[in-house]
Protein backbone atom coordinates (compact mmCIF):
# COMPACT_ATOMS: atom_id res chain seq x y z
CA UNK A 1 0.00 0.00 0.00
CA UNK A 2 1.40 3.38 -0.97
CA UNK A 3 0.93 6.39 1.26
CA UNK A 4 -0.02 9.86 0.09
CA UNK A 5 1.21 11.54 3.26
CA UNK A 6 3.64 10.43 5.94
CA UNK A 7 4.50 12.63 8.91
CA UNK A 8 6.85 11.15 11.51
CA UNK A 9 7.78 12.93 14.71
CA UNK A 10 7.11 16.34 13.18
CA UNK A 11 7.68 19.38 15.45
CA UNK A 12 7.32 23.09 14.85
CA UNK A 13 7.55 25.86 17.41
CA UNK A 14 6.42 29.44 17.09
CA UNK A 15 6.28 31.93 19.91
CA UNK A 16 3.54 30.57 22.12
CA UNK A 17 2.51 27.68 19.87
CA UNK A 18 4.06 24.29 19.36
CA UNK A 19 3.15 21.47 17.02
CA UNK A 20 4.41 18.36 18.78
CA UNK A 21 5.15 14.74 17.90
CA UNK A 22 2.92 14.61 14.85
CA UNK A 23 2.75 11.07 13.44
CA UNK A 24 0.23 10.82 10.66
CA UNK A 25 -0.19 8.51 7.70
CA UNK A 26 -2.72 8.87 4.90
CA UNK A 27 -2.90 5.81 2.63
CA UNK A 28 -3.39 6.57 -1.07
CA UNK A 29 -7.03 6.60 -2.14
CA UNK A 30 -8.34 7.68 1.25
CA UNK A 31 -9.97 10.82 2.57
CA UNK A 32 -8.85 12.15 5.93
CA UNK A 33 -10.61 14.86 7.89
CA UNK A 34 -8.51 16.92 10.24
CA UNK A 35 -10.67 18.27 13.05
CA UNK A 36 -9.66 20.91 15.53
CA UNK A 37 -10.69 24.22 17.05
CA UNK A 38 -9.17 27.47 15.79
CA UNK A 39 -5.50 27.60 16.68
CA UNK A 40 -5.13 23.82 17.05
CA UNK A 41 -2.41 23.73 14.37
CA UNK A 42 -4.37 22.56 11.32
CA UNK A 43 -3.06 25.22 8.94
CA UNK A 44 0.52 24.69 10.19
CA UNK A 45 0.27 21.04 9.16
CA UNK A 46 -0.92 22.07 5.68
CA UNK A 47 1.93 24.57 5.29
CA UNK A 48 4.46 21.91 6.33
CA UNK A 49 2.96 19.46 3.83
CA UNK A 50 3.23 22.08 1.09
CA UNK A 51 6.85 22.82 2.00
CA UNK A 52 5.87 26.41 2.79
CA UNK A 53 7.42 26.15 6.23
CA UNK A 54 10.20 23.89 7.44
CA UNK A 55 9.52 21.81 10.57
CA UNK A 56 12.00 21.99 13.45
CA UNK A 57 12.27 18.21 13.43
CA UNK A 58 10.79 15.00 12.07
CA UNK A 59 10.22 13.65 8.59
CA UNK A 60 7.70 14.67 5.98
CA UNK A 61 6.88 12.73 2.83
CA UNK A 62 4.20 13.78 0.35
CA UNK A 63 3.29 11.71 -2.73
CA UNK A 64 6.57 9.85 -2.30
CA UNK A 65 8.70 13.02 -2.13
CA UNK A 66 10.69 14.12 0.90
CA UNK A 67 9.71 17.62 1.92
CA UNK A 68 10.75 20.36 1.72
CA UNK A 69 13.57 19.16 -0.63
CA UNK A 70 11.17 17.51 -3.09
CA UNK A 71 8.60 20.29 -3.09
CA UNK A 72 8.95 21.24 -6.75
CA UNK A 73 8.15 17.71 -7.90
CA UNK A 74 5.57 17.14 -5.17
CA UNK A 75 3.62 20.28 -6.02
CA UNK A 76 2.87 18.89 -9.48
CA UNK A 77 0.85 16.18 -7.72
CA UNK A 78 -0.80 18.37 -5.09
CA UNK A 79 -3.81 20.62 -5.32
CA UNK A 80 -3.84 23.06 -2.41
CA UNK A 81 -6.61 25.43 -1.49
CA UNK A 82 -6.55 27.66 1.53
CA UNK A 83 -8.22 30.90 2.46
CA UNK A 84 -4.90 32.70 2.79
CA UNK A 85 -3.97 32.01 -0.83
CA UNK A 86 -3.66 35.24 -2.79
CA UNK A 87 -5.29 35.75 -6.15
CA UNK A 88 -4.86 38.75 -8.48
CA UNK A 89 -7.79 40.96 -7.59
CA UNK A 90 -7.88 42.85 -10.87
CA UNK A 91 -7.71 39.73 -13.05
CA UNK A 92 -10.61 37.47 -13.98
CA UNK A 93 -11.13 33.84 -13.06
CA UNK A 94 -10.52 32.98 -16.74
CA UNK A 95 -7.09 34.67 -16.52
CA UNK A 96 -6.25 32.56 -13.44
CA UNK A 97 -7.48 29.40 -15.17
CA UNK A 98 -5.23 30.11 -18.16
CA UNK A 99 -2.30 30.77 -15.83
CA UNK A 100 -2.72 27.44 -14.03
CA UNK A 101 -3.29 25.71 -17.37
CA UNK A 102 -0.01 27.08 -18.76
CA UNK A 103 1.92 25.65 -15.79
CA UNK A 104 0.18 22.29 -15.33
CA UNK A 105 -0.09 19.99 -18.32
CA UNK A 106 -2.78 17.90 -16.62
CA UNK A 107 -5.32 20.75 -16.75
CA UNK A 108 -8.67 19.36 -17.90
CA UNK A 109 -10.62 22.13 -19.66
CA UNK A 110 -13.95 20.27 -20.07
CA UNK A 111 -13.90 19.41 -16.37
CA UNK A 112 -13.06 23.04 -15.56
CA UNK A 113 -16.05 24.18 -17.62
CA UNK A 114 -18.26 21.69 -15.82
CA UNK A 115 -17.07 22.91 -12.41
CA UNK A 116 -17.60 26.50 -13.46
CA UNK A 117 -21.22 25.70 -14.18
CA UNK A 118 -21.74 23.61 -11.08
CA UNK A 119 -20.19 26.23 -8.81
CA UNK A 120 -22.30 28.89 -10.50
CA UNK A 121 -19.23 31.04 -11.26
CA UNK A 122 -18.60 33.44 -14.14
CA UNK A 123 -15.18 33.17 -15.79
CA UNK A 124 -15.07 36.82 -16.82
CA UNK A 125 -15.65 38.20 -13.33
CA UNK A 126 -12.71 39.94 -11.63
CA UNK A 127 -11.50 38.10 -8.51
CA UNK A 128 -11.68 41.27 -6.44
CA UNK A 129 -15.46 41.34 -6.74
CA UNK A 130 -16.10 37.79 -5.55
CA UNK A 131 -17.90 36.93 -2.33
CA UNK A 132 -16.19 34.67 0.20
CA UNK A 133 -18.11 31.64 -1.06
CA UNK A 134 -17.29 32.39 -4.71
CA UNK A 135 -13.62 32.82 -3.84
CA UNK A 136 -13.51 29.45 -2.07
CA UNK A 137 -15.18 27.78 -5.05
CA UNK A 138 -12.86 29.53 -7.53
CA UNK A 139 -9.79 28.31 -5.60
CA UNK A 140 -11.19 24.81 -5.50
CA UNK A 141 -11.89 24.88 -9.23
CA UNK A 142 -8.30 25.92 -9.95
CA UNK A 143 -7.09 22.91 -7.92
CA UNK A 144 -9.62 20.28 -9.01
CA UNK A 145 -9.36 20.90 -12.75
CA UNK A 146 -5.75 19.67 -12.65
CA UNK A 147 -6.81 16.25 -11.31
CA UNK A 148 -4.13 16.32 -8.62
CA UNK A 149 -3.22 13.04 -6.90
CA UNK A 150 -3.48 14.69 -3.52
CA UNK A 151 -5.88 17.43 -2.51
CA UNK A 152 -4.92 19.52 0.51
CA UNK A 153 -7.93 21.59 1.45
CA UNK A 154 -7.67 23.88 4.44
CA UNK A 155 -11.18 24.65 5.70
CA UNK A 156 -12.89 24.26 2.30
CA UNK A 157 -16.41 24.56 3.69
CA UNK A 158 -15.94 27.21 6.38
CA UNK A 159 -18.15 30.25 5.99
CA UNK A 160 -20.15 28.78 3.09
CA UNK A 161 -23.92 28.85 2.89
CA UNK A 162 -25.65 25.44 2.81
CA UNK A 163 -26.05 25.46 -0.98
CA UNK A 164 -22.39 26.27 -1.63
CA UNK A 165 -21.34 23.71 0.99
CA UNK A 166 -23.31 21.06 -0.84
CA UNK A 167 -21.68 22.00 -4.15
CA UNK A 168 -18.19 21.87 -2.64
CA UNK A 169 -18.78 18.54 -0.87
CA UNK A 170 -20.15 17.09 -4.10
CA UNK A 171 -17.02 18.14 -5.98
CA UNK A 172 -14.76 16.66 -3.30
CA UNK A 173 -16.82 13.46 -3.24
CA UNK A 174 -16.22 12.98 -6.97
CA UNK A 175 -12.58 12.40 -6.12
CA UNK A 176 -13.67 9.36 -4.09
CA UNK A 177 -14.41 7.56 -7.33
CA UNK A 178 -10.69 7.27 -8.12
CA UNK A 179 -8.72 4.92 -5.89
CA UNK A 180 -5.40 6.65 -6.60
CA UNK A 181 -6.46 10.06 -5.41
CA UNK A 182 -6.36 11.19 -1.81
CA UNK A 183 -7.75 14.10 0.15
CA UNK A 184 -6.71 15.73 3.40
CA UNK A 185 -9.12 18.42 4.48
CA UNK A 186 -9.58 20.34 7.67
CA UNK A 187 -12.74 21.65 9.18
CA UNK A 188 -14.33 22.56 12.43
CA UNK A 189 -17.61 21.47 10.93
CA UNK A 190 -17.67 17.88 12.16
CA UNK A 191 -20.71 17.05 10.04
CA UNK A 192 -18.78 17.54 6.80
CA UNK A 193 -15.93 15.44 8.16
CA UNK A 194 -18.29 12.72 9.34
CA UNK A 195 -19.90 12.52 5.92
CA UNK A 196 -16.98 12.10 3.53
CA UNK A 197 -13.92 11.02 5.56
CA UNK A 198 -12.47 7.52 5.76
CA UNK A 199 -10.08 8.58 8.50
CA UNK A 200 -10.45 11.14 11.23
CA UNK A 201 -7.66 12.98 13.02
CA UNK A 202 -8.34 15.15 16.08
CA UNK A 203 -5.83 17.91 16.61
CA UNK A 204 -5.79 19.89 19.84
CA UNK A 205 -3.20 22.38 21.08
CA UNK A 206 -0.65 21.19 18.55
CA UNK A 207 -1.04 17.50 19.37
CA UNK A 208 -2.90 14.69 17.65
CA UNK A 209 -5.45 13.45 20.17
CA UNK A 210 -6.77 10.61 18.01
CA UNK A 211 -6.31 9.20 14.52
CA UNK A 212 -8.62 6.40 13.47
CA UNK A 213 -10.79 5.08 10.67
CA UNK A 214 -14.17 6.72 10.98
CA UNK A 215 -16.43 3.69 11.32
CA UNK A 216 -14.50 2.08 14.18
CA UNK A 217 -14.13 5.50 15.74
CA UNK A 218 -17.88 6.12 15.80
CA UNK A 219 -18.42 2.49 16.80
CA UNK A 220 -16.24 2.77 19.89
CA UNK A 221 -18.06 5.63 21.65
CA UNK A 222 -21.36 5.46 23.55
CA UNK A 223 -23.53 7.67 25.67
CA UNK A 224 -25.06 5.64 28.48
CA UNK A 225 -27.99 6.96 30.46
CA UNK A 226 -28.56 5.28 33.80
CA UNK A 227 -30.07 5.63 37.21
CA UNK A 228 -28.78 4.67 40.62
CA UNK A 229 -26.70 5.54 43.60
CA UNK A 230 -23.41 7.27 42.79
CA UNK A 231 -20.21 5.37 43.66
CA UNK A 232 -16.68 6.52 42.99
CA UNK A 233 -15.92 3.17 41.35
CA UNK A 234 -18.13 4.28 38.43
CA UNK A 235 -15.75 7.09 37.50
CA UNK A 236 -12.81 4.70 37.86
CA UNK A 237 -14.06 2.36 35.09
CA UNK A 238 -11.23 2.58 32.52
CA UNK A 239 -13.52 3.30 29.55
CA UNK A 240 -15.11 6.30 31.30
CA UNK A 241 -14.47 9.67 29.66
CA UNK A 242 -17.22 11.89 31.00
CA UNK A 243 -19.69 11.69 33.87
CA UNK A 244 -22.63 14.00 34.50
CA UNK A 245 -25.00 13.66 37.40
CA UNK A 246 -28.42 15.19 37.72
CA UNK A 247 -30.22 13.88 40.77
CA UNK A 248 -30.36 10.10 40.43
CA UNK A 249 -29.90 10.29 36.64
CA UNK A 250 -26.32 9.67 35.53
CA UNK A 251 -25.07 10.34 32.01
CA UNK A 252 -21.88 8.51 31.10
CA UNK A 253 -19.77 8.85 27.96
CA UNK A 254 -17.38 6.01 27.25
CA UNK A 255 -14.80 5.03 24.65
CA UNK A 256 -13.76 1.48 23.71
CA UNK A 257 -17.34 0.40 24.34
CA UNK A 258 -18.04 -3.34 24.55
CA UNK A 259 -21.14 -5.26 25.68
CA UNK A 260 -19.39 -6.36 28.89
CA UNK A 261 -19.33 -2.74 29.99
CA UNK A 262 -23.08 -2.53 30.57
CA UNK A 263 -22.88 -5.66 32.74
CA UNK A 264 -20.06 -4.06 34.71
CA UNK A 265 -22.15 -0.91 35.27
CA UNK A 266 -25.10 -3.03 36.41
CA UNK A 267 -22.79 -4.75 38.89
CA UNK A 268 -22.00 -1.30 40.24
CA UNK A 269 -25.69 -0.88 40.98
CA UNK A 270 -26.78 1.17 37.97
CA UNK A 271 -30.00 0.58 36.05
CA UNK A 272 -29.29 1.39 32.42
CA UNK A 273 -32.07 3.14 30.55
CA UNK A 274 -30.38 3.91 27.21
CA UNK A 275 -27.21 3.16 25.28
CA UNK A 276 -26.79 5.45 22.26
CA UNK A 277 -24.16 6.02 19.62
CA UNK A 278 -22.64 9.49 19.55
CA UNK A 279 -22.05 11.74 16.59
CA UNK A 280 -18.60 13.06 15.74
CA UNK A 281 -19.32 16.49 17.21
CA UNK A 282 -20.26 15.03 20.57
CA UNK A 283 -17.19 12.76 20.53
CA UNK A 284 -14.95 15.67 19.60
CA UNK A 285 -16.25 18.02 22.29
CA UNK A 286 -16.22 15.25 24.92
CA UNK A 287 -12.65 14.18 24.22
CA UNK A 288 -11.36 17.76 24.11
CA UNK A 289 -13.07 18.55 27.43
CA UNK A 290 -11.64 15.35 28.96
CA UNK A 291 -8.16 16.23 27.67
CA UNK A 292 -8.37 19.69 29.23
CA UNK A 293 -9.13 18.20 32.63
CA UNK A 294 -6.09 15.92 32.65
CA UNK B 1 -24.28 6.45 8.71
CA UNK B 2 -23.76 3.11 6.92
CA UNK B 3 -27.32 2.27 7.86
CA UNK B 4 -28.55 4.84 5.35
CA UNK B 5 -26.55 3.18 2.57
CA UNK B 6 -27.91 -0.24 3.56
CA UNK B 7 -31.45 1.16 3.33
CA UNK B 8 -30.75 2.91 0.04
CA UNK B 9 -29.45 -0.29 -1.59
CA UNK B 10 -32.22 -2.52 -0.25
CA UNK B 11 -34.82 0.01 -1.40
CA UNK B 12 -33.33 -0.10 -4.92
CA UNK B 13 -33.47 -3.89 -4.92
CA UNK B 14 -37.00 -4.05 -3.52
CA UNK B 15 -38.19 -1.54 -6.10
CA UNK B 16 -36.77 -3.78 -8.80
CA UNK B 17 -34.32 -1.14 -10.05
CA UNK B 18 -31.55 -3.64 -9.38
CA UNK B 19 -32.44 -7.22 -10.30
CA UNK B 20 -31.10 -10.49 -8.86
CA UNK B 21 -27.78 -11.33 -10.50
CA UNK B 22 -27.29 -7.76 -11.69
CA UNK B 23 -24.07 -5.92 -10.86
CA UNK B 24 -24.47 -3.03 -8.43
CA UNK B 25 -22.22 0.07 -8.39
CA UNK B 26 -18.72 -0.42 -7.05
CA UNK B 27 -17.99 0.86 -3.56
CA UNK B 28 -16.17 3.88 -4.96
CA UNK B 29 -18.88 4.70 -7.51
CA UNK B 30 -21.55 4.64 -4.84
CA UNK B 31 -19.40 6.69 -2.43
CA UNK B 32 -18.76 9.39 -5.04
CA UNK B 33 -22.42 9.36 -6.13
CA UNK B 34 -23.89 9.68 -2.66
CA UNK B 35 -21.21 11.96 -1.16
CA UNK B 36 -20.39 9.42 1.52
CA UNK B 37 -16.96 8.12 2.49
CA UNK B 38 -15.61 4.93 0.92
CA UNK B 39 -15.18 3.30 4.32
CA UNK B 40 -18.86 3.84 5.12
CA UNK B 41 -20.02 2.23 1.87
CA UNK B 42 -17.58 -0.64 2.45
CA UNK B 43 -19.10 -1.22 5.85
CA UNK B 44 -22.63 -1.12 4.36
CA UNK B 45 -21.72 -3.64 1.63
CA UNK B 46 -20.23 -5.96 4.25
CA UNK B 47 -23.49 -5.76 6.19
CA UNK B 48 -25.55 -6.40 3.04
CA UNK B 49 -23.38 -9.39 2.23
CA UNK B 50 -23.75 -10.81 5.72
CA UNK B 51 -27.51 -10.47 5.35
CA UNK B 52 -27.37 -12.37 2.05
CA UNK B 53 -28.73 -9.44 0.05
CA UNK B 54 -25.69 -8.98 -2.16
CA UNK B 55 -22.80 -11.24 -3.15
CA UNK B 56 -19.30 -9.84 -3.52
CA UNK B 57 -16.80 -11.65 -5.69
CA UNK B 58 -13.18 -10.65 -5.07
CA UNK B 59 -11.93 -8.40 -7.85
CA UNK B 60 -15.25 -8.46 -9.69
CA UNK B 61 -17.49 -6.25 -7.62
CA UNK B 62 -20.86 -7.04 -6.12
CA UNK B 63 -24.11 -8.39 -7.53
CA UNK B 64 -27.63 -8.65 -6.15
CA UNK B 65 -28.06 -12.11 -4.58
CA UNK B 66 -30.07 -14.57 -6.67
CA UNK B 67 -32.46 -15.37 -3.83
CA UNK B 68 -36.13 -15.09 -4.73
CA UNK B 69 -37.44 -14.10 -1.32
CA UNK B 70 -35.54 -10.93 -0.57
CA UNK B 71 -38.54 -9.04 0.83
CA UNK B 72 -39.12 -11.92 3.24
CA UNK B 73 -35.45 -12.00 4.22
CA UNK B 74 -35.48 -8.28 4.86
CA UNK B 75 -38.64 -8.48 6.91
CA UNK B 76 -37.09 -11.36 8.84
CA UNK B 77 -33.99 -9.28 9.48
CA UNK B 78 -36.17 -6.43 10.79
CA UNK B 79 -38.02 -8.91 12.95
CA UNK B 80 -34.81 -10.24 14.52
CA UNK B 81 -33.45 -6.74 15.04
CA UNK B 82 -36.70 -5.86 16.83
CA UNK B 83 -36.47 -9.02 18.90
CA UNK B 84 -32.96 -8.29 20.12
CA UNK B 85 -33.88 -4.68 20.88
CA UNK B 86 -36.81 -5.97 22.91
CA UNK B 87 -34.64 -8.44 24.82
CA UNK B 88 -32.07 -5.74 25.59
CA UNK B 89 -34.86 -3.56 27.01
CA UNK B 90 -36.11 -6.53 29.02
CA UNK B 91 -32.59 -6.96 30.41
CA UNK B 92 -32.51 -3.35 31.45
CA UNK B 93 -35.85 -3.80 33.22
CA UNK B 94 -34.46 -7.03 34.72
CA UNK B 95 -37.54 -8.95 33.59
CA UNK B 96 -37.51 -12.73 33.97
CA UNK B 97 -38.23 -14.94 30.92
CA UNK B 98 -41.72 -15.77 32.15
CA UNK B 99 -42.79 -12.11 32.24
CA UNK B 100 -41.21 -11.55 28.82
CA UNK B 101 -43.32 -14.39 27.40
CA UNK B 102 -46.37 -13.06 29.16
CA UNK B 103 -45.91 -9.59 27.69
CA UNK B 104 -45.34 -11.00 24.21
CA UNK B 105 -48.44 -13.15 24.47
CA UNK B 106 -50.54 -10.21 25.66
CA UNK B 107 -49.26 -8.05 22.81
CA UNK B 108 -49.84 -10.85 20.30
CA UNK B 109 -53.43 -11.30 21.41
CA UNK B 110 -54.29 -7.61 21.29
CA UNK B 111 -52.53 -7.34 17.91
CA UNK B 112 -54.49 -10.29 16.57
CA UNK B 113 -57.66 -8.95 18.15
CA UNK B 114 -57.12 -5.64 16.36
CA UNK B 115 -56.55 -7.54 13.12
CA UNK B 116 -59.77 -9.53 13.52
CA UNK B 117 -61.71 -6.40 14.42
CA UNK B 118 -60.39 -4.71 11.29
CA UNK B 119 -61.48 -7.71 9.22
CA UNK B 120 -64.94 -7.57 10.78
CA UNK B 121 -65.20 -3.88 9.93
CA UNK B 122 -64.12 -4.76 6.40
CA UNK B 123 -67.00 -7.25 6.05
CA UNK B 124 -69.69 -4.93 7.28
CA UNK B 125 -68.47 -1.97 5.21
Amino acid sequence: MTTAITLAGVRKEYGGFALQDIDLELPAGQVMGLVGVNGAGKSTIFRILMGLIKPDGGQVEVCGYRMPQGQVAAKREIGYASDDMRLYKGKSLRWHMDLVRSVYLDWNEPYAAQLLKRFDLRADQAMGGLSHGQRVKALLLLSLARHPKLLLLDEPTTGLDPVARGEVLEAIAEVLGDENRSVLFSSHNTRDVEQISDYIAFLHRGRLVAVKDKESFLESWRRILCQGEWRDEIAAVPEMVSVRRNGSVIELKVRSFHPGLTARLQQLGLAISAVDRMDLEDIFVTSIAAGERQ
Amino acid sequence: MYGQIVEQVTAKILAGDWLPGQAIPSIRQLAAGSKVSVITVKRAYLELERAGIIVTRPGKGSIVAESSDLPRQLALKDFHAGLSAMLEAADRLQMDPASVFQEVEKELLSHRGAGLAAEERGKTA
